[in-house]
């Protein structure tokens, strides 16, 4: 028989209150989880307070798979700062750094040039058709911090779903099993 | 209780603890350190200086910068990004900040450095402000460390005036 068999006698030994407390456990967790998330929204000001490096675009200061972490304050943008932002037509947000900066003095509206360090051109070629300016309504927020690494497990979760179901599946499989 | 599960999870919760710990004490470490730069900028020539065809004020410069950045370096910096830019400010705009050159200092030996180059980026008016135009060129440095916050500062220069007319 083996572990199989353990498995199966283990679901077969399941009470009714036993699997309310747990479904009640793995609610907790996940719910914990969308609260620690929307409440770093709140704190730091943006929609994605974490994102995760796709492109070696800005290399080598950062590389793919290395997570940065995310501020947006009233504070204006300035020439420097890496800005993560979105264009128009595109889904995925660009990491990249303003290189140039003209604000105007009565309405505080701005116009943002950026560039990723290891490209050789600025970002003018990937902006909307058209489009040769950021304005603050396509930034989401600007790099504070960097840990490296640790964004990989989600680019492989991404690239390779089967990784993804396994490792779900597993976990579910242990929830169910434990017995304490 | 004791399952081979369990204990795996316990020594993986803590590697895993220890090393966001780790990770925090080495960023927060990079507050003690002791930062003396300095940077001087001559502007040794004005290449060309014209109005374009469609009316903004573009100017080409050749600068000489000498910095000394090595204090910067601590043992949680990966790199320095480094870049000088023109802020002046002109009737449309409160604030304009171009950047005309940019360099990334991978190890303190290249920290301290001195260049000779004419502008990398285009300097570019939005409008014709240009001419006799006073600004100031600030060398920006944007420190990336292996981990924790990223750290930035400048040193301003003032006193630079553009010349009166086109050339």
């Amino acid at each position: 028989m083996g572990w199989i068999g353990e498995t199966v006698d283990s679901i077969k030994s399941i009470k009714i209150r036993q699997v309310l407390t747990q479904t009640v456990t793995l609610g907790m967790i996940v719910t914990s989880a969308l609260i620690i998330w929307k409440a770093l929204m709140c704190v730091t000001g943006t929609e994605s307070p974490v994102v995760v490096v796709l492109s070696g675009s800005m290399e080598p200061g950062f590389k793919r798979g290395d997570i940065l972490f995310l501020h947006m304050t009233e504070e204006p943008i300035r020439a420097g700062e890496i800005v993560v932002f979105n264009v128009d037509g595109r889904d995925i947000p660009i990491v990249h750094r303003a290189i140039k900066v003209h604000e105007r003095g009565n309405t505080g509206e701005v116009d943002v040039l950026t560039k990723g360090d290891n490209n050789d051109v600025d970002d003018i070629g990937l902006y909307a058709d058209g489009q040769i300016w950021l304005h603050r309504q396509h930034i989401m927020g600007r790099a504070v911090g960097f840990l490296p690494y640790v964004g990989w497990v989600t680019i492989i979760m991404t690239e390779k779903p089967i990784i993804k179901y396994i490792l779900i599946g597993a976990l579910g499989l242990l929830v169910i099993t434990s017995k304490d | 209780m004791h399952s081979f599960g369990y204990r795996a999870n316990a020594l993986l919760t803590f590697a895993v603890t220890i090393l966001a710990f780790i990770c925090a004490i080495a960023s927060f470490s990079d507050n003690f350190s002791n930062q003396t730069p300095s940077a001087q900028i001559q502007i040794l020539n004005i290449n060309w200086f014209q109005k374009q065809p469609h009316g903004n004020d573009e100017v080409s410069l050749t600068l000489n910068i000498t910095a000394d950045l090595q204090s910067l370096f601590t043992w949680n910096t990966k790199q320095v990004f480094a870049f000088v830019a023109a802020e002046y400010e002109t009737s449309k705009n409160a604030l304009n900040q171009v950047s005309l050159w940019d360099a990334i200092i991978p190890e303190k030996e290249h920290a301290k450095f001195w260049i000779q180059i004419s502008n990398k980026y285009r300097f570019i008016d939005q409008g014709h402000n240009l001419r006799g135009k006073n600004f100031n060129l600030t060398l920006h440095w944007h420190v990336m460390p292996k981990t924790g916050k990223m750290f930035a500062d400048k040193i301003v220069m003032s006193g630079y005036r553009l010349p009166n007319a086109y050339r």
